[in-house]
């Protein structure tokens, strides 16, 4: 077993009530992570999106997350204090059922970094109404040693076709060698 | 590669159906910057005396101001001109809201509307595509209404629409261009949106907008984000509450409204309910604003929560701006909840929030004095809030006498005749103006009112306050982090400055004070106009965060053009001079120059001459305000002086009759 080890975990805690819907968060988004840093901004590119429907009184903050190539099997809808929220509408991924969160030219998705080098996201600094805050906690976690990517691979091909067949190959691979 | 600006307008002609995309002059960017300043170029270039309000010639121009789209905080507003059908001359209400800067990340500066479409069309533009529809099935659609369905059918909910309601398509001369919580009110604009058969302009832009020095112009930003945070905190001691923060008034956070009930005038800007305000329509105004308020929200990218979004007893929901939340209530002597009612009606149908209510005053007034009679009002209900919403109904839809009405109060009055040009008494230069009326005149007043082109006193004034301090005390600590300030000389204007006494009111500030604090006023608010920029970050408030020192750096941090005070001072007077100079050759004069006549009870008529002398000198403008060939010449606008002797408009003093509308002849046609 592994020894404890600890972790920062980095939160942002959004509060949708406190949203205004001005956007501010996607203007700085998009200018931090332009090249060269604040040339342009635009946001279109922004990794945290509002879900803004005023009439219906809905503001959702949403952070771009992982990339997923293919579509969930099915899509939900929320409906929170008699609101219906927009399909997917709480989802953070880049996935090929919504335009969100890719690069508007090329497609390539994009994944909210935190503002890596930052004391803190810059969202959360130009959320001037407190919709966003951002916090930090430690936590202990395992300290696992990292499996090499070589055992990855052989492990799971062992798997696959079964231990004598793999020690055969292996085999047959040295006496060529 | 052009920074802050894309260097592109969109030009459309709805007669035809034909869109290009046009390459702009890098150098009008320099001279007039954008927004307002190359708008007024481009209506003294293309829209000429002759053309009238209701011609397929007049330009109907939605701008985004130079700076939108970056981030600068609050910069977002939509500069809207035209000719005015009301007044005859340029219009140019402004929008906040989110439209001006999802244009230019669609790759537009400008919207530039000229011709007529036979059919009623919406302009769909989405990035580089951009498409005339057809709009049949959004007719008599209420403008809210209409962005939701345009959204729908577009299957775009991020797209931005300007849309006109009934009012608009009707052509009622003071309906608005209604968008997202915001709206281009003033001057009628909606009726020329009408008039070219336009029932919205919808957006969506995913481009890039980049500026030329990114993290001097980053700096810049942060150092008014901080300074917006220390402004909220600290609000300015010693004036009325609603001019102690930024922003617009806070209308819509706060309930004490005392001091707006007590001051403005009620009905058609007559009556003065001193007392008023009570603890029981205190309270009673507090529960129906904490129960229709579901949200308070913001413009785009600004912090300051402004507006909020009303959800009236069985109504649809509706995002209501300052405050129209007391001109409907205070018109028709009411209470809140009526006001917050028929705003959403109002809202839906598009029509300005000071001048509707107004009118409406003006109607029941005349029929109280008899010159409007039960013939003109059939089926008028008896309770007067009832008669409110079926006079907003008739005029929206031009019935009866809603369509004399519909013209606002000048014209109305002089169709109507009998004695009725007495009662639209509170108009400038034809245009309905807030329910205010006072005792002592005040000089610096006195000039905005009289020279204010946007024909809007709050369009003007900010920057010095409205009125002397008391205390030495209270005037020292008030001017000593008075840092928005062009000359110190304005602080010990302001330190001299007496409640009574010698040096006090009309004689003091001096006629040549004056000139100089109206100038400074002006001048902020013609450089929001230009940027985009919010006036209630800039030239509105006391000590707001945008001012002439850190301006000249976002524009050159921003746009890469070198600019400073005296660069950017003198670009403000060259397409100032420019909208002067496209209302006097439509006829302008000093005869026009003139607050309401009972604005003030106590009036000097030999200053106000002398105020009047002074400052068009001042301006370099001759007796009738208009700008000298002098003048032309030092803002290197000798094409206006040019146009001016052709046209011989220094040898007419303005004796000539107002024209009638043209909506009057069109309809004899």
């Amino acid at each position: 077993m592994g020894e404890k080890k600890k972790k920062i975990i980095k939160t942002i805690k959004i509060d949708a009530d406190k949203c205004n819907g001005c956007r501010a968060c996607e203007v700085i988004c998009s200018a931090f992570h332009a090249q060269p840093k604040y040339s342009s901004n635009n946001p279109a590119r922004s990794r945290i999106r509002i879900i803004r429907y005023p009439l219906k009184d809905i503001y959702v903050p949403v952070y771009a997350g992982e990339y997923t190539a293919a579509e969930c099997m099915g899509r939900d809808k929320y409906v929170v204090d008699g609101k219906e929220y927009e399909e997917c509408a709480f989802c953070r991924a880049s996935c090929p059922s919504r335009d969100i969160f890719k690069e508007p030219d090329s497609g390539l998705p994009l994944k909210c970094d935190m503002c890596e080098g930052e004391d803190e996201p810059l969202c959360v600094k130009w959320c001037r109404v407190d919709a966003l805050t951002y916090e930090e906690r430690e936590e202990d976690v395992e300290d696992v040693e990292a499996p090499k990517e070589l055992d990855i691979g052989l492990e799971s091909l062992a798997k696959k076709y079964g231990a004598q067949e793999f020690m055969d190959a292996v085999a047959r691979m040295s006496m060529k060698a | 590669m052009r920074y802050a600006e894309t260097g592109f307008n969109l030009e459309v002609d709805l007669t035809r159906g034909n869109i290009e995309r046009v390459e702009t002059d890098p150098r009008d960017t320099e001279l007039y910057l954008g927004g307002l300043g190359t708008n007024a170029k481009i209506l003294w270039d293309r829209v000429p005396p002759e053309v009238e309000p209701f011609s397929p010639d007049n330009l109907l121009i939605f701008s985004a101001g130079l700076l939108c789209g970056t981030p600068a905080t609050g910069c977002n507003r939509t500069i809207v001109s035209t000719i005015s059908p009301q007044t005859q001359l340029m219009a140019f209400s402004m929008m906040g809201g989110f439209w001006a800067p999802e244009l230019k990340y669609a790759g537009y500066d400008k919207v530039i509307l000229r011709g007529k479409s036979p059919n009623l069309v919406y302009i769909w533009i989405n990035n580089d595509k951009v498409e005339i529809r057809d709009a049949s099935h959004l007719k008599g659609k209420g403008a809210v209404e209409t962005a939701e369905l345009i959204q729908q059918e577009l299957k775009e909910p991020r797209a931005q629409v300007a849309a006109i309601g009934l009012a608009g398509e009707n052509r009622v001369y003071f309906a608005s261009i209604e968008q997202g919580r915001s709206s281009a009110s003033r001057g009628g604009i909606g009726a020329v949106m009408g008039d070219k058969g336009v029932k919205a302009v919808a957006v969506r832009g995913t481009r890039d907008i980049n500026v030329a020095r990114p993290l001097e112009y980053l700096e810049l930003c942060n150092e008014v984000l901080e300074y917006i945070k220390w402004r909220n905190e600290h609000p300015v001691p010693g004036v009325m509450a609603i001019l102690t923060g930024l922003g617009s008034p806070q209308e819509m956070k706060v309930h004490d409204e005392k001091w707006h009930t007590e001051n403005f005038m009620w009905g058609n800007s007559r009556v003065r309910r001193k007392d008023f305000w009570n603890e029981d329509i205190a309270r009673e105004w507090a529960k129906t604003l904490d129960t229709m308020r579901t949200r308070l929200i913001s413009c785009y990218n600004c912090p300051m929560t402004c507006g909020a979004t009303i959800s009236p007893p069985g109504l649809p929901t509706y995002m209501m701006k300052c405050f129209s939340k007391l001109t409907y209530t205070m018109a028709a002597f009411a209470d809140l909840e009526f006001g917050l009612g028929i705003a959403q009606s109002a809202t839906e149908y598009g029509v300005d929030g000071f001048s509707t209510p107004q009118v409406m005053a003006f109607a029941l007034e005349l029929y109280e004095k008899g010159i409007l009679t039960d013939n003109d009002f059939p089926g008028m209900p008896a309770d007067n809030e009832g008669r409110f919403y079926w006079l907003l109904d008739r005029i929206v839809r031009r019935e009866g006498i809603g369509d004399v009405l519909a013209n606002g109060t000048y014209w109305a009055a002089k169709q109507i005749g009998k004695g009725a040009e007495e009662y639209a008494h509170n108009t400038i230069k034809k245009h309905e103006q807030l329910p205010l009326k006072l005792s002592m005149l005040n000089p610096i007043y006195f000039l905005m009112y009289s020279t204010g082109e946007k024909i809007n006193i709050t369009q003007i004034e900010g920057q010095f306050p409205q009125a002397p301090f008391l205390t030495m005390e209270e005037k020292e600590a008030f001017v000593k982090d008075w840092f928005q300030v062009p000359d110190d000389k304005f602080k010990q204007i302001f330190l001299d400055w007496e409640p009574r006494g010698e040096k006090s009111m009309p004689f003091y500030p001096t006629p040549e004070m004056c000139c100089e604090i109206v100038d400074w006023q002006e001048r902020m608010h013609y450089i929001d106009d230009a940027l985009g920029m919010c006036a209630g970050l800039s030239s509105f408030p006391l000590k707001p965060p945008y001012h002439i020192h850190n301006y000249p750096k976002f524009i050159s941090a921003g746009t890469g053009i070198d600019m400073d005070e005296e660069k950017l001072t003198q670009a403000v007077r060259r397409y100032r001079t420019l909208v002067r100079a496209n209302n006097t050759r439509r006829g302008m004069r000093r005869k026009d120059e003139k607050p309401p006549a009972d604005h003030w009870k106590k009036r000097f008529p030999e200053l106000e001459e002398k105020l009047l002398d002074t400052y068009y000198q001042f301006k370099g403008w001759n007796k009738q305000g208009i700008p000298t060939k002098e003048t032309l010449h030092e803002l290197g606008l000798d094409y206006v002086y040019e146009d001016f002797e052709k046209r011989g408009v220094y040898s007419d003093n303005g004796g000539a009759p107002a024209q009638e509308t043209s909506a009057e002849k069109d309809k004899e046609a």
